[in-house]
């Protein structure tokens, strides 16, 4: 059976409260898993890596789809086999391809990701890129969602092969208006991400808006309500108008799914539902580096760590490591305080940095964690950070990382 | 009628040239599509506009009419316009 972060938690909802403030661990497996599988999506295609239980050795399976941009590679935790991938080229439109035999064979999905087609008249939105790849809980095993850009929800209830518009949020009104336009978005395309099922209910869901915020739905996506308190914006603007914030990425801790962690455009956030307002914990991070970046990485087993890899948001937003000086940092209290994770990582002129699909971890004990860099180079520690190491080059600018144990 | 196939998307046809039929270039692409599933969705998005990059010629003579009507001696190439790096 696959051991995946998500399978850990099983419990029923509102079932483990514990006293507030009190850290919530859950133990490490105590059989570890034989096999690690790190998923790299690049802009020129997709590799595998194949780790032994050491996470010493690594057998590369790649290219596949050379020449695709790969926005993301998922595996499904739910059996451990099926992988989705969101692609596209340059000049082909986008698609989403499926291997049930972990990525020794491939197929297209019948029905990838798309717009309805607009009424006579009007103008209508296509998908650029699926960006964003996300497995439903253990109750729902054949459940997808999808994020695109332009921002479109959308749903597969048969394992990836035909995918439909998922809940109103496409077309409503005031959704299209907090969407904003392409020139509202990254430079790449205005995203939608961060989808999260609840692991103890499939009718709760969460996803993110670069730009256009957080929202909520209990209800399995009948409706939504923006999650925004708290959260700052970009000096000037107001933070009541939604279409100004920018959530990079949001994780829901697997050992406490009321607790999450978001890195936005503005800062390093931490929020523990029931409560709506999001506190701002990145204000403890070292002023020299400050609290911008993309990726948010949360531990397995313990909800008081979390990682996150800071660039430099400064001026024109190089979005490169600030001072040249890479490095991730962890809290181990929730966001009370940082510690910098820089060994083995270059000491100077690196001048790369992580995109916000680009850095995962494993669930293993101590957690392995991966990130890919834009300039194609993919690092792990087997310690949680506290030591760096290569672990493959040269590979195209690399977009997204994602780890399992198979 | 035989189109031309680009090579990105032989990976669909495993063939240079195809054969295939239509009275009109969307007819075609329908066509297309049955015989080599996804191909369409790669070319033409689902506002039905030919994408970016993605350019139809008929008898050697560039269109970017959908409704463009075709005869079954006509022939239709496919090109896939370069750029970028």
């Amino acid at each position: 059976m696959p051991r995946s972060t998500k399978k850990s938690v099983s419990r029923t909802k509102g079932s483990a409260k514990t006293a507030k403030g009190a850290p919530r661990k859950t133990p490490a497996p105590k059989a570890q898993a034989s096999r690690v599988l790190v998923m790299v999506a690049t802009r020129k295609g997709a590799w595998l890596y194949h780790g032994d239980a050491g996470r010493k050795t690594w057998r590369v399976d790649g290219p596949h789809f050379l020449g695709h941009i790969v926005n993301h590679l998922m595996l499904d935790p739910r059996d451990g086999r099926t992988l989705l991938a969101a692609a596209k080229t340059g000049h082909l439109g986008p698609t989403v391809f499926r291997s049930t035999d972990l990525g020794r064979s491939w197929k297209e999905a019948a029905k990838p990701p798309a717009f309805p087609k607009a009424p006579e008249g009007e103008k209508g939105r296509a998908v650029d890129h699926t960006f964003w790849l996300a497995p439903s809980n253990a109750s729902e095993p054949n459940v997808w969602y999808a994020g695109t850009s332009p921002q479109g929800l959308f749903r597969s209830d048969d394992g990836g092969v035909n995918w439909e518009p998922f809940s109103g949020v496409n077309d409503d009104p005031q959704y299209r208006v907090w969407m904003g336009s392409v020139q509202d978005g990254t430079p790449d395309g205005p995203k939608m991400h961060s989808i999260i099922v609840d692991p103890r209910d499939s009718a709760h869901l969460y996803f993110a808006m670069s730009g256009g915020g957080v929202h909520e739905s209990q209800n399995r996506g009948r409706t939504w309500t923006p999650l925004v308190q708290g959260l700052e914006v970009v000096g000037g603007f107001d933070p009541a108008n939604i279409t100004f914030h920018d959530p990079h990425c949001v994780r829901l801790c697997p050992s406490n799914p009321d607790r999450l962690y978001q890195q936005n455009h503005c800062g390093i956030y931490r929020l523990d539902r029931p409560s709506k307002e999001w506190v701002r914990i990145g204000k403890k991070m070292p002023k020299r580096v400050g609290d911008i970046g993309f990726p948010m990485v949360v531990h397995p087993r313990d909800d008081n760590t979390a990682w996150v890899f800071p660039m430099d948001g400064m001026t024109v937003w190089p979005r490169t490591s600030p001072d040249g000086l890479p490095s991730a940092y962890v809290t181990r209290n929730g966001g009370k305080s940082w510690q910098r994770l820089d060994s083995g990582l270059p000491a100077s002129q690196a001048w790369w940095t992580v995109k916000r699909q680009a850095m995962a971890a494993d669930a293993r004990d101590p957690v392995g964690l991966y990130f890919g860099t834009t300039s194609g180079e993919l690092w792990m520690s087997r310690d949680e950070g506290k030591r760096w190491a290569p672990m493959a080059g040269h590979l195209p600018e690399i977009y997204a990382v994602e780890a399992a144990e198979i | 009628m035989r189109v031309l196939i680009p090579a990105p998307l032989h990976s669909y046809t495993g063939e240079r040239e195809v054969d295939a039929d239509g009275a009109t270039l969307a007819d075609l692409l329908a066509d297309l599509d049955r015989r080599y599933p996804g191909l369409r969705f790669r070319m033409i998005d689902e506002q039905d506009r030919m994408r970016a990059h993605i350019r139809f010629f008929v008898n050697g003579e560039q269109t970017f009419d959908l409704a463009r009507a075709l005869s079954p001696s006509d022939s239709v190439q496919i090109v896939q316009a370069l750029s970028g790096g």
